[in-house]
């Protein structure tokens, strides 16, 4: 089954944002082997030079290393996936934050409207 | 990086009609190629002077650094937009008739790719369906060890499913070294796959970039760009 893709944005970063999000959600472990670049370019439907360069961009920023002869793994360093987190949570408050504010919110709205909704949505 | 492909000044007519006008064009090895463009644009015809079917009018093309002959036969696998196959063989005598063809051809691959299909090769080509004589076709393209593959409309005329099954076997076996050049008009289906895109209108190459460059600095798809650049 071919992973979904937006059509306004490079795939790359989709990629990667699918891998981030996979090893956030702890769908991906921490140690797992990942298949080969032509298994996933094949499980995703996408170009392996574009999933070659996006795991090569994972191990850049230490979500995943190379083992020389065992392929490639999810990090152990649970402070890289933390960060990870951090800047994903990050990225997806600022443009939450940017989307409320054109419709004319400000911050104690926004923060009222959040803790209705929260308790709204947990029960 | 070196090229593959190469076109200088290429034109082609058919009698009166400019089917291609000087065509400077350069693909490199080691990449998934959209050939892009509406119906009667120069697709075919371009890919048919690549392979040697057609003789350039005026200018040059070069495969592997060769004007189509002998020696760019060799390193290229094509794949018509047409079946040519004889329906009067079998599957294993496709086969083997590949086999004495081309040097290259990997037969284990080709039994390996239709045993995964449970295709029969005991049958002949025309007791099957028009999608499995596709596939069948395709599975022999893609058993070359080649250095060019050319795939003219792959799919043009098959279900999703089996839209699906062509997408992947052109993905598990490509080799980094070599390059495919697809053609088709159908590009939302196929941009996932590609590296790089030619649009090519009215028999001149109008855009030649790489997908996720367009997907960065225009925030739309290659598919959604081809509407725009192409509409009626």
């Amino acid at each position: 089954m071919a992973w979904d893709f937006e059509s306004d944005r490079s795939i790359y970063s989709q990629i990667i944002e699918h891998f981030e999000l996979s090893i956030l959600s702890g769908e991906l472990l921490p140690g797992a082997k990942l298949d080969s670049v032509r298994e996933l370019a094949s499980q995703a439907s996408v170009n392996p030079n574009t999933m070659q360069r996006a795991l090569s961009e994972l191990e850049r920023i230490g979500l995943v290393y190379t083992q020389r002869t065992n392929g490639r793994f999810i990090t152990q360093d649970l402070s890289a996936i933390e960060n990870a987190r951090n800047n994903f949570a990050k990225k997806h408050i600022i443009d939450f934050l940017n989307r409320m504010q054109s419709l004319g919110l400000n911050k104690a709205q926004i923060i009222d409207l959040i803790e209705k909704y929260y308790e709204e949505d947990l029960q | 990086m070196s090229n593959i492909l190469e076109c200088k000044n290429l034109r082609k007519q058919y009698g009166k009609l400019v089917a291609l006008n000087d065509i400077n064009l350069e693909l490199p090895e080691g990449k998934i190629i959209g050939l892009l463009g509406p119906n009667g644009s120069g697709k075919t015809t371009l890919i048919k002077l690549a392979s040697g079917l057609l003789v350039p009018s005026s200018g040059q093309i070069t495969v592997g650094g060769n004007a189509p002959g002998i020696e760019s036969k060799k390193i290229i696998s094509y794949l018509p937009e047409r079946n040519y196959l004889d329906n009067t063989m079998t599957v294993n005598q496709l086969i083997g008739f590949f086999g004495d063809f081309y040097p290259d051809f990997n037969k284990n691959k080709a039994v390996d790719m239709l045993t995964r299909l449970n295709i029969d090769s005991a049958r002949k080509l025309k007791t099957l369906s028009k999608g499995t004589k596709e596939k069948v076709q395709l599975i022999m393209v893609m058993s070359r060890n080649a250095k060019l593959y050319i795939l003219d409309e792959p799919i043009g005329g098959v279900d999703p499913a089996a839209r699906d099954y062509i997408l992947e076997t052109i993905i598990s076996n490509y080799n980094e070294d070599a390059t495919i050049l697809i053609s088709t008009h159908l590009i939302a289906d196929i941009e996932s796959v590609l590296d790089d895109f030619v649009f090519i209108k009215n028999g001149e190459i109008v855009m030649q970039s790489s997908v996720d460059k367009i997907r960065d600095e225009q925030g739309k798809s290659v598919d959604a760009l081809f509407r725009e650049e192409f509409k009626c």
